[in-house]
């Protein structure tokens, strides 16, 4: 290789690496956010054409295939799938990047010629040796820590958290090994010390997670997000490629950040959440069936509707059952009847609702909802003591404000939504449950609180008929 | 050797600032298409399968590098279309 062409490949990098960066830049606001992706593309477009044009590519067949393959499943289910899936689909592809890291790691340790990581005396440069190793690791517990999150996301296995005695210490003992086969691999790189420690990597990612409750998915989610952008940025180390360095710390500060807000929105620490068993899916199954005796007030779809109808402004208070139920197109509809008959209407999304950061966001935005009518926590807690209605729907915990009230609650300390200032407060619930905390949501019981039982799409499409 | 490695170390430092500095500036209602966009772009490992599938002949490094890059292909076509699919929905009212 000249110093020409390796300083253009060097440059080409960096380029890429550049683009890379605003194309999160362009995620500062909508109208600059398609932008940003194209950035991303070109950047990508860029890596991949540097590298295919640099000497230690030499045969193209199984290049080109691989490209294909990828092409026509990787753009298939992206056109496919249905935005309620998003967080899945966002697990499974995370799977893939731990994988590939994982295969990566393996390509170099069986043929490290290729990648020049030989020392002089034949042997991987140890500090190669360090770099394939956590690359390995990171990649296995993503993949496999995806693989279980993808599981219980899309339903396949409960959202419960699996525990069992010892699991803690289990898992101490797991990560001990690995760190010591790590430094074990330093001193003698023996393949079974390298494949061993990436069996071990693939269990203890299942581990970690299974113990972690479907309704703390979000954390998990850019937990792993973050996991996938370390694993990147070690083998970036191992090839020596700037382009994968900063890109692997850009998506692992990311991810950090998600979990960070993530963590802030529930007012637990990561810790917390990461050692798991709390909560279940209690919130999307249950009968109707009362577990206190304190009567609430129950309304029907007509007496929502001329509420609502009757009132200045409206706040819509969406969650994971709504999600759940595929209402958000009627929703969507229901508000638009509203705001011609003058209501004014607006939404306000806890950032923990839903499955994953945003996801209300994007369900909202699939139904036509202008993004500027929809509002963060923060900015719009403080106008629902001004307005007439907080429409809740298949949202709970968010709104408890026992929250505020009761330092014994397990939800004592979460930032809510403050619904209950509102002079009504439409509930739409399925049955009396309570949420995934395990708390009553003490809001049933005011005196301004009409509860609607019912199924949250079938809810909305009959209060939708009433209004005309 | 160990200048060079000083020398990425720094990049990855520094890159960690540009990212959490970026990232905080993402406006909450985009955190969905950030997953998908940062998952996208995280796949630039594909530079390293790229060149553990390309030499001549068959060995198990390039069949390992075969996987690598079919994987990491999903997910940057994926990845991208996805996220193209979202942020097209994100619209001002009218």
């Amino acid at each position: 290789m000249t110093d020409l062409h390796a300083n253009l490949t060097a440059l080409a990098y960096l380029v890429a690496a550049v683009l890379f960066i605003m194309a999160l830049r362009g995620l500062s606001s909508p109208e600059t956010s398609r932008a940003g992706n194209l950035f991303g593309m070109i950047g990508m477009l860029i890596a991949v054409v540097t590298t295919v044009f640099s000497p230690e590519v030499q045969s193209y067949e199984w290049i080109i295939a691989a490209l294909i393959i990828g092409a026509v499943i990787g753009i298939t289910t992206a056109k496919r799938i249905a935005m309620t899936a998003m967080p899945q689909l966002v697990a499974a592809f995370h799977s893939l990047v731990g994988m590939a890291a994982v295969l990566v790691a393996g390509a170099a340790f069986t043929n490290p010629d290729a990648f020049g990581l030989v020392a002089a005396d034949g042997n991987i440069f140890v500090g190669s040796r360090i770099e394939m190793a956590l690359g390995a690791v990171i990649g296995a517990i993503t993949f496999s820590g995806s693989v279980i999150a993808f599981t219980k996301l899309q339903g396949l296995v409960s959202g419960a958290p699996v525990s069992f005695g010892g699991q803690h210490f289990l898992n101490a003992l797991v990560g001990l090994v690995i760190l010591g086969l790590i430094v074990f691999f330093c001193v003698d790189q023996q393949p079974w010390i390298f494949w061993t420690m990436t069996a071990l990597a693939f269990v203890i990612g299942v581990l970690i997670i299974i113990p972690i409750g479907g309704a703390d998915m979000p954390v998990v989610v850019s937990m792993l997000n973050s996991y996938s952008g370390w694993a990147a940025a070690g083998i970036g180390f191992t090839l020596k490629n700037d382009a994968l360095i900063v890109t692997g710390a850009l998506v692992g500060s990311s991810g950090a950040i998600l979990s960070y807000i993530m963590c802030k929105g529930m007012n637990r620490s990561f810790f917390n959440v990461i050692l798991g068993g709390f909560g279940g899916d209690s919130d999307s199954s249950g009968p109707a069936g009362d577990s206190d005796d304190r009567p609430v007030k129950r309304g029907s779809a007509e007496d929502a509707a001329f509420i609502m109808k009757n009132a200045g402004s409206v706040i819509i208070v969406p969650g994971y059952g709504m999600a759940v139920a595929q209402a958000q197109h009627a929703l969507r509809e229901m508000c638009d009847e509203l705001k011609q008959a003058g209501v004014t209407v607006k939404y306000a999304i806890h950032p923990v609702a839903g499955r994953m950061p945003g996801h209300m966001n994007v369900l909202l935005a699939e139904a036509n909802v202008p993004y500027d009518e929809v509002f963060e926590l923060e900015d719009i807690n403080s106008e629902f003591q001004t307005t007439d209605v907080a429409f809740v729907i298949g949202a709970n915990d968010v709104t408890n404000p026992s929250a505020k009230s009761d330092p014994a609650s397990p939800i004592y300390g979460m930032p809510i939504l403050d619904v209950e200032k509102a002079k009504t407060v439409l509930f739409v619930k399925r049955g009396m449950s309570p949420g995934y905390a395990g708390v009553q949501n003490e809001l049933f019981y005011r005196d301004n609180t009409m509860m609607l039982f019912g199924d949250a799409k079938k809810m909305v499409e009959t209060i939708l008929r009433n209004l005309d | 050797m160990e200048a060079n490695f000083i020398q990425q170390l720094s990049i990855f430092v520094l890159a960690i600032f540009v990212g959490y500095y970026v990232v905080w500036s993402v406006t909450p209602a985009l955190h969905t298409p950030l997953m998908a966009v940062t998952n996208a772009i995280s796949s630039v490992i594909i530079v390293g399968a790229l060149i553990a599938a390309g030499p001549e002949g068959m060995s198990l490094s390039k069949m390992l590098g075969f996987l690598a890059m079919t994987l990491a292909a999903i997910n940057i076509f994926g990845g991208f279309t996805v996220t193209q699919r979202m942020l097209a929905m994100y619209k001002k009212k009218k």
